[in-house]
This record gives C-alpha cells, sequence and structure tokens, in this order.
C-alpha cells in the first residue's frame, strides 16, 4: 500500500508500539514502510495482527494514537473506516496499521495496541447471519 | 517423528486434539502452540480440506478475507501440529474416544445447519437456503447439484446479515466480476445465464438494526450496473436519531440513506436493483397457480417496540405480497450437538461455556460459533479463540488440567480409525489438492477450480 507512494530512503524512523499488556516496543522502520510492514519485519509478537495482510478485509491492525500524531497521519478513506467501524475499542483516534505510511515527520510517535478483549455486543454489528 | 518423541518425553508431552479445521480450530492451535513449548496439537476436520467457512462461506469475490489461509497453513506446517482431515468426529471417532487419547479436546466445530423459517410453502421449488446457495456457487460437496432455479425475474432474501448481502451481490454481480474468481465453475455459467434482475432483502426489524456490515453494503452501493431499490418511506424519522448514534451505526445509516436517494423514482426495471424492506416478516411462501413452484411471497408487517439494538418486531396482523420466483431463507446458522456426552444448550445452540472452559466437563474447551453463536467475523472469531487457547494454557499451569498421565494421542486413535475403514487426509495430503485445484483454475484462468466431490478429492489426496 505505502512502498509505490514514497521512495524509500536509508533514513530510518524510531517508533514505539505499546503491546497489550503494557509492553513498550521500540523499533526503526524506513519512510514509506506501513506499520504493517514494520510489524512484519520486526516480527513484532502482537497477537493477530494484520490477519488480512494488508488488504483492508480486517481490522486486527487497530491501532490507537495521541491526538497530535493522529492529526498527522494523513487523510482515512471511507473503506479504511468501514473496517475501523469493526474494531474492538474504537477510539476517535484509531486508525489500521497497514494504512498508515511512515513518514520522517513521525519520528519518536507511539502507537497504542488496543485491548482485545471480546466483548459480545461489539461484535453485534459484525453478525454474519441472523436477520435483523 | 522419532525427533518429535526426543524433544518431549512422553510424561512431559501434553496433547490437545482440536476438532474442526476452521478459523477457530486454527487460530486456537496457533495460541496454543505459540503460548507453550511442549504441546502436540492434532487437528481432526470432517472434510478432506480444510479452513471451514473460509473456503466454504466467505464470497469468491473477497479473495483478500481469505489470506488468513496463509497464516493457518503455517499453523498446520508448525512441527508439533498435524492435521487429520476426512475424519468426522461423533460418527468415525467419539469425543469418549479422543478425551481418552488426550489431555484436553477443543471442539471448534462450527454451526452446520440453517435455521428453518417454519412457515408454509417453505419446501416449494425456488425456495432455498442461504447455506445451501452459498455452498453451491463456494464448492461444498453435499451442495453440487443444487442446480438453483435463475430464470424469475425477482429474488427474495429473507435476513439482512452479511450473508444475506453476499448472497445479493452474487446475483447481482455482472459476469466479469466473477470470472476471475475461485467461483464453482458450473455456478458462474449458471449465474451467466440468470434472469434475475432484482433482489429484495428482508428484514423483520429497522433500518437502524440491520446486521450486516457497512463493507458489504458499499460494496451493493457500487456494484456496477445496478441502482438501489429503497423505500424513502422506511427512513421517516432517522435522520432526527442520527446524531445520536455510535459511530459504526450513524455511519452505516447513513450510507443507507444515501442508497435511498440514489434510488431512482418510477420503478421501471431498468437495471439491475437492490434494496432493504424492512419490519416484514416471512408468513407464508406463496405457490403458482399449479402448486409446483414459488410465485410470490407474503410478509407481515410489523411494528418496533423499544429502540436500538434491544428493538423488538411485533406484528401489526396486516400482511403484504410480493411476486417473486426465488425465495432465498438467510435467517442464520446454527450448532448441532456433536455426541451425546458433550453438554449443549439447545436454546442458544451453543456448547455452555465459561471463557471457552466447557462447564462441568474438564478438559473440553470450545472455540469459534459453537462457543459464542454464529455471528461475527473471523477477526471475532479470532479474538475468542485465542481467549480458549488462554483459558486452557492456564489451566495447565494451574494444576486443573492433569498433565501427568501418559497420553498416546493419535497413535491410538489413527489405528482406531484405519480399524472403521476410515483413511485420514494429512496436510501434505489436501496439498496435493491444492495443487490440483490451481492447476485446474490456471486452464480457466481462475486462481482455483475447486473438486467438487469427496471422493475425487480423496482420490487425488492419497494418488
Ligand atoms: C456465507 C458466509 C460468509 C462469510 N464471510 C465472511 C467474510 O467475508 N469475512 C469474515 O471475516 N467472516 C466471514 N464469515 C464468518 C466466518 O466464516 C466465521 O466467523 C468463521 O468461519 C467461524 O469459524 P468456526 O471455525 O467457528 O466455524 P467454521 O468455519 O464453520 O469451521 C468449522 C469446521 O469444523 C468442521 N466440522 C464440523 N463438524 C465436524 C465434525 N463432526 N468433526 C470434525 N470436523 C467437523 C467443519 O467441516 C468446518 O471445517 C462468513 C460466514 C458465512 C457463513
Ligand atoms: S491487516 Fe487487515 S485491515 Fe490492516
Amino acid at each position: 500500500y505505502c512502498n509505490a507512494m514514497t521512495v524509500r530512503s536509508e533514513n530510518k524512523i524510531t517508533i514505539n508500539f505499546i503491546n497489550r499488556d503494557g509492553e513498550k516496543l521500540t523499533v526503526k522502520g524506513s519512510p514509506g514502510d506501513s506499520l504493517l510492514d514494520v510489524v512484519i519485519d520486526q516480527n513484532l509478537d502482537i497477537d493477530g495482527f494484520g490477519a488480512c495482510e494488508g488488504t483492508l478485509a480486517c481490522s486486527t491492525c487497530h491501532l490507537i494514537f495521541d491526538e497530535d500524531v493522529y492529526k498527522q497521519l494523513g487523510p482515512v478513506t471511507d473503506e479504511e473506516m468501514d473496517m475501523l467501524d469493526l474494531a474492538y475499542g474504537l477510539s476517535d483516534t484509531s486508525r489500521l496499521g497497514c494504512q498508515i505510511c511512515l513518514t520522517k515527520s513521525l519520528e519518536g510517535m507511539t502507537a497504542r495496541v488496543p485491548e482485545g478483549v471480546s466483548d459480545m455486543r461489539q461484535s453485534d454489528l459484525g453478525t454474519t447471519s441472523s436477520s435483523s | 517423528s522419532g525427533l518429535r518423541r526426543l524433544a518431549c518425553t512422553p510424561s512431559s508431552c501434553p496433547r490437545v486434539c482440536i476438532v474442526g479445521g476452521g478459523p477457530a480450530g486454527f487460530y486456537t492451535a496457533q495460541h496454543i502452540l505459540k503460548a507453550h513449548p511442549a504441546i502436540q496439537v492434532d487437528i481432526y476436520e470432517r472434510l478432506p480440506i480444510p479452513y471451514g467457512l473460509v473456503r466454504f462461506g466467505v464470497a469468491p469475490d473477497h479473495p483478500e478475507v481469505k489470506n488468513v489461509i496463509n497464516t493457518f497453513t503455517q499453523t498446520a506446517q508448525h512441527e508439533r501440529c498435524s492435521y487429520h482431515g476426512n475424519v468426522s468426529v461423533g460418527k468415525d471417532v467419539s469425543v469418549e474416544e479422543l478425551r481418552q487419547a488426550y489431555h484436553a479436546v477443543v471442539l471448534s466445530y462450527g454451526a452446520e445447519v440453517n435455521r428453518t423459517l417454519g412457515v408454509p410453502g417453505e419446501n416449494l421449488a425456488g425456495v432455498y437456503s442461504a447455506k445451501d446457495f452459498v455452498g453451491w456457487y463456494n464448492g461444498v460437496p453435499c451442495n453440487k447439484d443444487l442446480k438453483p432455479d435463475l430464470s424469475g425475474e425477482t429474488a427474495v432474501i429473507l435476513g439482512q446479515g452479511n450473508v444475506a448481502l453476499d448472497v445479493a451481490r452474487i446475483l447481482l454481480s455482472p459476469h466479469d466480476i466473477l470470472t476471475n474468481t475461485d467461483i464453482t465453475q458450473p455456478s458462474l455459467e449458471a449465474l451467466a445465464n440468470s434472469r434475475v434482475r432484482r433482489v429484495l432483502i428482508v428484514g423483520r426489524r429497522g433500518p437502524l438494526q440491520v446486521a450486516c456490515t457497512i463493507k458489504e453494503i458499499r460494496e451493493m452501493v457500487n456494484l456496477t450496473g445496478t441502482r438501489p431499490d429503497m423505500l424513502s418511506a422506511d427512513f421517516k424519522g432517522i435522520a432526527e436519531v442520527l446524531k445520536d448514534l455510535p459511530r459504526p451505526r450513524k455511519r452505516l445509516t447513513e450510507l443507507m440513506m444515501k442508497a435511498v436517494q440514489a434510488t431512482p423514482a418510477g420503478d421501471g426495471l431498468t437495471s439491475r436493483q437492490w434494496g432493504f424492506r424492512f419490519l416484514r416478516s416471512p408468513v407464508e411462501v406463496l405457490p403458482s397457480p399449479d402448486l409446483t413452484r414459488t410465485a410470490g411471497i407474503r410478509l407481515g408487517v410489523n411494528r418496533l417496540e423499544g429502540s436500538g439494538d434491544g428493538a423488538r418486531a411485533v406484528p401489526t396482523g396486516e400482511t403484504e405480497d410480493i411476486e417473486c420466483e426465488m425465495v432465498i431463507s438467510s435467517i442464520g446458522y446454527q450448532s448441532l450437538p456433536i455426541d451425546p456426552a458433550v453438554p449443549f444448550d439447545p436454546r442458544k445452540a451453543i456448547i455452555p461455556n465459561a471463557m471457552g472452559r466447557v462447564l462441568q466437563a474438564t478438559g473440553l474447551y470450545c472455540s469459534g460459533w459453537i462457543k459464542r453463536g454464529p455471528t461475527g467475523v473471523i477477526g471475532t472469531t479470532m479474538n475468542d479463540s485465542f481467549d480458549t487457547a488462554r483459558a486452557l494454557i492456564q489451566d495447565i499451569e494451574t494444576g486443573v488440567l492433569d498433565i501427568s498421565t501418559v497420553k498416546p494421542g493419535s497413535q491410538t486413535v489413527t489405528p482406531l480409525l484405519q480399524k472403521r475403514g476410515v483413511n485420514p487426509v494429512s496436510f501434505s495430503d489436501w496439498e496435493k489438492i491444492d495443487v490440483e485445484e490451481m492447476k485446474r483454475g490456471t486452464v480457466v484462468g481462475k486462481p482455483r477450480e475447486k473438486l467438487l466431490d469427496v471422493t475425487e478429492m480423496l482420490k487425488t489426496a492419497h494418488s
């Protein structure tokens, strides 16, 4: 998704992930990489992250950002919003990691993995088969 | 396997088996293997072919959803995991026998039947369950001869979940959208000759209660060559409550209202059309004059009691008839009990459990649709399967699950199956089927051409 849009450069960007258990994972990624690319390349242990491999068909790459970082992340498409609407723990500063491209201005940013607790009510909208 | 035995001495090697090779089975296996360094996991699956509804449910024009198969393949190829296809638990081997052979048994066998409508006319020609219809275009062996009659102009789908929208989309998709998917060749050809031009998707409650997700509605809105056919009266008063809705419900409702505005005036059938009909419940499928086939459906008109997700549909006593030649009931999948030895809640049609631990049955666990009921996307199934795996690992760590005794696992189950004339399909056997299907697909310009017959699958697997 991202690589095609940005020329790679050697200047790596530092990013922090806060995992579900609160552990902070600090890694480096290249400009133009998506946050999903970073999680895969760095072999980060985030349960179930990226199930559809970046094709906007799941919401397992859901991440939550600080307000000021969120504003710098670029526009959200309707399709990304559609999948986000299905995510656990949706917040106003939620995005899908596979849709976020690293840029220099994101140096030092933090992305928080939302808690993965199953909330049955959350899945009501995701029902696949029952009638309304 | 000599090496495997070295890696964990028999006494220290816990053995877990999983019943069902769908997303729940694979995600449960994945997390167990990750969270514990020694557990051996065996997956038993009824069909020769793994992946459950990812192969047999997910629509052919959603190939990206099927990317989860890559992760499942890694799990199946894990050195402590083995796959045993073509084994029907409850028939070929009992749950009790599995409990003897394993320290823990995880039931992940999904929801295999369609709920019935329970209305007169349900058995007329032209009435299909969504499960069979989906099974037909997705290559479920027992649905290959469904041959639905697509010669009528109007199809009514009962139910407004994602499955209903999948079916509507497949019925109305332009031929060239489907040609390079893994849809089965016989159904592709039948759909090419389909005369269905109008699909109405009927729900018993209102626009604020539709059960599908916004992605599926957006796909309908964007479907080439089709227009929405909605009734603006259904949306009276909705605009006023919009602002108080949670974001997902609000966006979904706004999108439907856009479709209302895009509905052309007049009701000529100029192009293919789709639309929702609300506050209607099926009362009777109406027969043709010669009583042989479907000619329409009588719907009871409902009103809503209460609001939001909890609103109830209450019949007003009025009815309304819609002419249609085809009725597809998509009112939900349902699980069945697998074995008298396993507790089952007939009302909720699930295995009663707490966080995946089957109640009053130490060593039995469940995950996926059999645990929660048949709702939710693969991501939902993933999370609940991880939860079940966590519970199981925790029970080992706290000693609730006794792993001190030696359990033989497949070493006793495999001979038992052989004695009963069952010939299991290993994961590398399945890969032969996979290769064959992809080869056949290349010939017709598709990613795969599915084998439709279990005998042929077995022949290929054991070639
Ligand atoms: C038509 C349809 C379309 C869908 N589309 C999507 C989609 O686009 N995106 C999405 O995220 N989700 C989709 N879903 C939902 C998704 O498929 C489910 O969340 C998920 O498959 C449930 O997983 P499961 O493992 O519990 O059940 P299943 O996938 O049903 O797996 C159960 C497995 O158990 C096996 N089994 C059954 N009985 C036995 C037995 N006695 N012994 C051994 N094995 C047995 C079955 O053969 C099957 O392989 C769809 C569902 C349907 C019905
Ligand atoms: S990985 Fe599936 S939407 Fe991002």
